[in-house]
């Protein structure tokens, strides 16, 4: 099927260069350019990158030798390709969302992020991913930096040290790898290897593994409008993509993929933010897919890479009408909207579609894509699994599919009244929603995109029957929860994460600790936090500008020191 | 061979030497600086001319002072290592001073001004002679002609506090330079000899006899240039030094002088004790690991709680020191190469970051972080190359940085030190910290009122930035010159003695 749509064009020597490069050399021409020019270029450039993907051939290229390796910079097959289609996809629906920017900042760096992305997913070897895994960090910051808030920039450090840490993670993974085998090929990699066990540890970090994720709900609500819609697309889904090469089949990824699905439900629901709300959701639906790489069998992987497809491209919408919201009311607080529909209906129509096809309505996308997920784990035996991705599921309907759009358009009018989203962002959010429907009514032709070939049938009378009854379910539990009052209601509150482990929160307690989870949470992290305190406070004393290591020592005590070195040494001397 | 290729090791302490006595009889700011400009481009294609004759000549070049035989008289010996740093230093002197004119101009006192070139050129000529040198005397001399002539340049400070800067330093670096001169003693009362090579072949011989007073003086030594390459603790001169010397000082200084005293300790380790002696007797080795690793990260976390710039930069020096003398310590192939390519990789970017700073303070006149805030609008291409330095200091790839980590982590492997790989990370991790703290308040912030009609400094300032960004971005790609030729050095220095 592939092979058919990849007409036998010769690219000279650009069928050796990732398609990611192209955006990333178009991109540095974006600040060069001024007004329709540039918004004209941002368009054609994933357009160009789109037709370069489609006419490279499949197998490896742009062989390098550098530093005495051989780095195999592209490699087309069946699983990138994939990954490189929605990615430009994604690209060109976030330039579209982002044509009402005047400042070339966001575009130029989003399109660099995007062009990292794809070349991060058409590396041959683990040399050429790193590098990219690297960009990305680099040059997503500057998404978050851009919101131009203090909160972002803290935030924005946060994600980068984090981001970072897990690329030079990566780097001495593949080093020891090297070392052991004497092979960078991108391959399946296993645990069984120091080596191994380092490049696991560092795709989990950017995968957002429970205990690791925090950088998620930390730093994506904090960008700007723009940017989270393109966060969301890409880093988290870089990862997946490099579980799936390097680890399918592990089976430690079915219970961290099922946590992973289970966790941030609860968060989730006591959120305020609605677009930490979201970025927890994006968690969630991340652990779908890590439960299909660690089952392993084509059918699970097919799940696993066909939900990240459209996970893309709801989660994105999602994102963008949530983004449409913040940039024309200044908020996202569930407890100040209400009532938007009659300002925004199309914003609403749009967050439906992606309302619907996160919870997996039969005719969305999410419906054909996470099922196959169950069903692998299913056949395959994972009875307890299932019951979570299960339970998952229902809280997923909950969560994004009822909370998002029923606080911000529906419940109690909020008085606010603004204009409909700008057109491109309707555009954007329009060419999204005609994506998840078609995925989830048309899925014959969207299953012949998958790596393994594929004779899954998701519209089966009992699985529509069953997903029905979930989701009524789900529906019926929220309403009543409402209409008793039970549910937690919307509160101006920051939920305590275990982030609280790394970041020192100077204030007593955070006010409103909202639900149980964040309440043992706090009991614990005051602990740590307290310790941590006293560390923060400990390094600024002695380090900080006037602490003992900061300040300028009298000679005196710099001559002391240096004798006290001579000292040592001539000891080591004596007693030689 | 001309009579010219025949000098060429006594022309490239010479010039400079010649120059400077010119430069003071002009009494003149800018013909001191024209006579500089020539005599730094001239030694720089000296230095090149060098190199290419040791490449080809394969074999020590010894040039004899005098006519007077060694080991009677002084020799210069040129081989492959102290090539390396002569061409470093004099091509770095020769970049920084187009961009002397203007920010010297801005910082000194015009009637102080031929003097500031005079002790450029001096120091220079002290450098040199200190690489070049193949007499151990003739390197203390050397060591305090450069020595004196920098605190006279850090003393023309705009800053007062420039002069107890100069003062402590000056005061630190004599007791650097007596215990060097100490050991170097103790090593002429035991081999009879001032030439390192001399000393070198005559040494093993009296290990048993005098294995123990070497070992005094080997230690002498090490804490004497350890000193003057600042490897913590005994870096706290450096930081006041850099931040209150003017601009053009601190540039120079930065990527030179600790770099020629990180020579001279190679030298002293690989070549006169050779790296059984110089390791495996006492534990000069783990020391200058563990001061390394502390190093690295307290210098780096000093670094980031910083608010003055240019002493931000001086820590992040003490900081990338230490991979150097990690390399050296861990004193394998790999280790090694990491070491000496972090020796230019770092002249390179230390170098283009405070240029890039003085040119910032060329323009606004201070360099404090607060007063920074959206200067990255104002001087889009100054504080494009301070950016793409920082990332180098990161060890972000396609940069030189990037190259000088992968040899380092290579070579901890090699070692199984595991806890080093770990170290080299968390610091690259803590360099992100204090270099996003200036992108973020130099992009993020909103350019203050006073900063309307800053923009980016004279072509000759500028260019001098943007070629030396550049070059931290071609180091980072094509290694020929860097890591390949370091290799080499490496294996030499390796291989010549164990």
């Amino acid at each position: 099927m592939i092979a058919e749509l990849r007409t036998v064009v010769d690219l000279g020597p650009f069928a050796n260069i990732s398609p990611g490069l192209t955006l990333i050399v178009g991109a540095l021409l974006v600040p060069f350019l001024s007004g329709w020019v540039r918004s004209a270029w941002t368009l054609v450039l994933p357009v160009i990158a789109f037709a370069h993907l489609m006419l490279l051939p499949e197998g490896y290229g742009g062989h390098l030798y550098v530093l005495g390796l051989d780095l195999v910079t592209l490699r087309v097959d069946d699983l990138s390709w994939m990954f490189g289609v929605i990615f430009l996809i994604a690209t060109l629906l976030g330039m579209i969302y982002a044509l009402h920017e005047s400042h070339w900042l966001q575009p130029t760096v989003g399109l660099i992020y995007a062009g990292s992305a794809v070349a991060a997913v058409f590396a041959g070897d683990l040399m050429t991913l790193f590098v990219f895994w690297e960009g990305i960090a680099l040059s997503s910051v500057f998404l978050i930096w851009a919101r131009g808030t203090n909160a972002a920039y803290h935030a924005g450090i946060r994600y980068l040290v984090i981001q970072v840490g897990s690329g030079v993670l990566l780097l001495v993974g593949l080093l020891i790898h090297h070392n052991a085998t004497g092979s960078l090929a991108f391959n399946a990699l296993g645990l069984d290897s120091p080596g191994g066990l380092l490049m696991f540890v560092a795709f989990g970090i950017k995968c957002a593994f429970p205990l690791l994720h925090n950088w998620l709900e930390d730093a994506y609500p904090e960008a700007t409008v723009v940017g989270t819609v393109l966060l969301s697309s890409f880093t988290t889904k870089v990862a997946v993509y490099a579980l799936a090469r390097g680890f399918a089949g592990t089976d430690i990824l079915v219970p961290i993929g099922a946590m992973m699905a289970a966790f941030p439900i609860f968060y989730a629901v006591i959120e305020n933010d609605l677009r930490r709300v979201l970025a927890y959701s994006l968690n969630n639906q991340l652990g779908f897919m890590v439960v299909g790489i660690g089952i392993g069998t084509e059918l699970a992987l097919n799940g696993a890479v066909a939900h990240a497809f459209a996970d893309i491209l709801f989660k994105g919408l999602l994102f963008m009408s949530m983004g449409a919201v913040l940039f024309r009311v200044g908020t996202v607080k569930g407890s100040e909207l209400g009532g938007l529909y009659k300002s925004m209906p199309w914003t609403t129509a749009f967050c439906l579609v992606g309302a619907a096809s996160i919870s997996a309505f039969p005719l969305f996308s999410g419906f054909v894509t996470k099922a196959m997920i169950m069903s692998a784990a299913m056949k395959e035996g994972y009875f307890w699994t299932w019951m979570i991705l299960l339970f998952a599921s229902a809280g997923v309907f909950h969560h994004a599919g009822i909370k998002i759009p029923y606080f911000a358009f529906f419940a109690h009018d909020s008085r606010t009244r603004c204009k409909e989203a700008p057109w491109n962002m309707l555009i954007a959010m329009a060419l999204a929603a005609v994506g998840c429907i078609a995925i989830g009514s048309l899925p014959i032709y969207f299953y012949q995109l998958l790596p393994y070939a594929s004779s899954y049938e998701p519209y089966t009378t009992e699985h529509v029957i069953t997903q029905l009854q979930l989701l009524m379910f789900s529906a019926l539990a929220f309403a009543l929860l409402m209409r008793t009052g039970i549910y937690p209601p919307e509160l101006k509150s920051i939920n305590l994460d275990s982030d609280w482990f790394y970041r020192r929160l100077g204030m007593n307690l955070v006010e409103g600790v909202a639900g149980l989870a964040a309440a043992v949470g706090a009991s614990f992290g005051s602990i740590v936090n307290g310790f941590t305190t006293t560390l923060g406070g400990v390094l600024h004393r002695h380090i900080g500008p006037d602490g003992v290591l900061g300040r300028t020592w009298p000679t005196g005590t710099m001559a002391f020191w240096t004798t006290l070195m001579l000292g040592a040494y001539l000891l080591f001397v004596y007693l030689s | 061979m001309s009579a010219i290729e025949l000098h060429l090791p006594a022309l490239q302490v010479v010039l400079p030497l010649i120059g400077a006595m010119l430069a003071a009889l002009t009494r003149s700011g800018r013909l001191a600086w024209a006579i500089a400009l020539v005599v730094t481009w001239v030694t720089a294609a000296n230095a090149v001319l060098l190199v290419i004759q040791v490449m080809n000549s394969g074999v020590p070049i010894s040039y004899v002072l005098g006519g007077w035989s060694v080991p009677i008289g002084i020799e210069y010996r040129v081989d492959q290592l102290n090539v390396f740093v002569i061409a470093l230093v004099a091509l770095l002197g020769a970049v920084v001073l187009p961009y002397a004119k203007r920010s010297v101009a801005h910082e000194i006192r015009p009637e102080l001004q031929y003097g500031f070139y005079t002790m450029y050129l001096l120091c220079l000529a002290g450098l040199f002679g200190m690489a070049i040198t193949g007499d151990a005397f003739n390197a203390f001399v050397f060591l305090e002609v450069s020595s004196l002539s920098t605190y006279v340049m850090i003393a023309l400070g705009r800053h007062r506090r420039a002069l107890l800067a100069s003062y402590q330093y000056l005061i630190m670096g004599t007791i650097g330079a007596t215990f060097y001169v100490i050991g170097i003693g103790i090593l002429y009362l035991i081999t009879g000899t001032l030439n390192f090579a001399d000393i070198a072949s005559r040494l093993p011989e009296q290990m048993d006899a005098f294995g123990r007073p070497a070992m005094v003086a080997l230690s002498f030594l090490t804490v004497g240039i350890c000193l003057k390459l600042a490897l913590f603790p005994l870096h706290v001169w450096l930081p006041n030094a850099y931040a209150y010397a003017p601009s053009v000082a601190t540039a120079l200084l930065a990527g030179t002088a600790t770099k020629v005293a990180i020579y001279l300790l190679l030298r002293i380790f690989f070549s006169v004790f050779g790296i059984e002696i110089s390791f495996r007797t006492i534990p000069i080795g783990q020391v200058l690991i563990v001061l390394s690793v502390a190093a690295m990260i307290i210098a780096a976390v000093i670094a980031v709680f910083e608010e003055n710039t240019e002493r931000m930069l001086a820590y992040s020096s003490v900081s990338q020191i230490g991979y150097i003398t990690l390399g050296i310590a861990l004193a394998n192939q790999a280790g090694l190469t990491g070491g000496l390519t972090h020796i230019i990789n770092h002249a390179i970017m230390k170098t283009t970051m405070f240029l890039a700073l003085g040119a910032v303070v060329y323009r606004i006149g201070t360099s404090m972080l607060p007063n920074l805030a959206g200067i990255g609008r104002k001087m889009p291409l100054t504080m494009a190359a301070f950016v793409i330095s920082g990332l180098g200091l990161v060890g972000v790839p396609g940069t030189a940085g990037f190259i000088t980590k992968w040899y380092l982590v290579l070579g901890a492997l090699e070692k199984g030190a595991w806890p080093l790989v770990a170290v080299i990370v968390a610091s690259s991790l803590i360099a992100v910290v204090y270099v996003g703290r200036v992108v973020e308040v130099a992009y993020f912030k909103s350019p203050s009122a006073e900063l309307a009609d800053v923009k980016d400094p004279p072509l000759s300032m500028l260019l001098p930035i943007l070629l030396l960004a550049a070059a931290t971005l071609y180091f980072g790609f094509d290694t020929t010159w860097s890591a390949e030729w370091c290799a080499q050095i490496a294996t030499d220095l390796l291989g010549g003695t164990s």
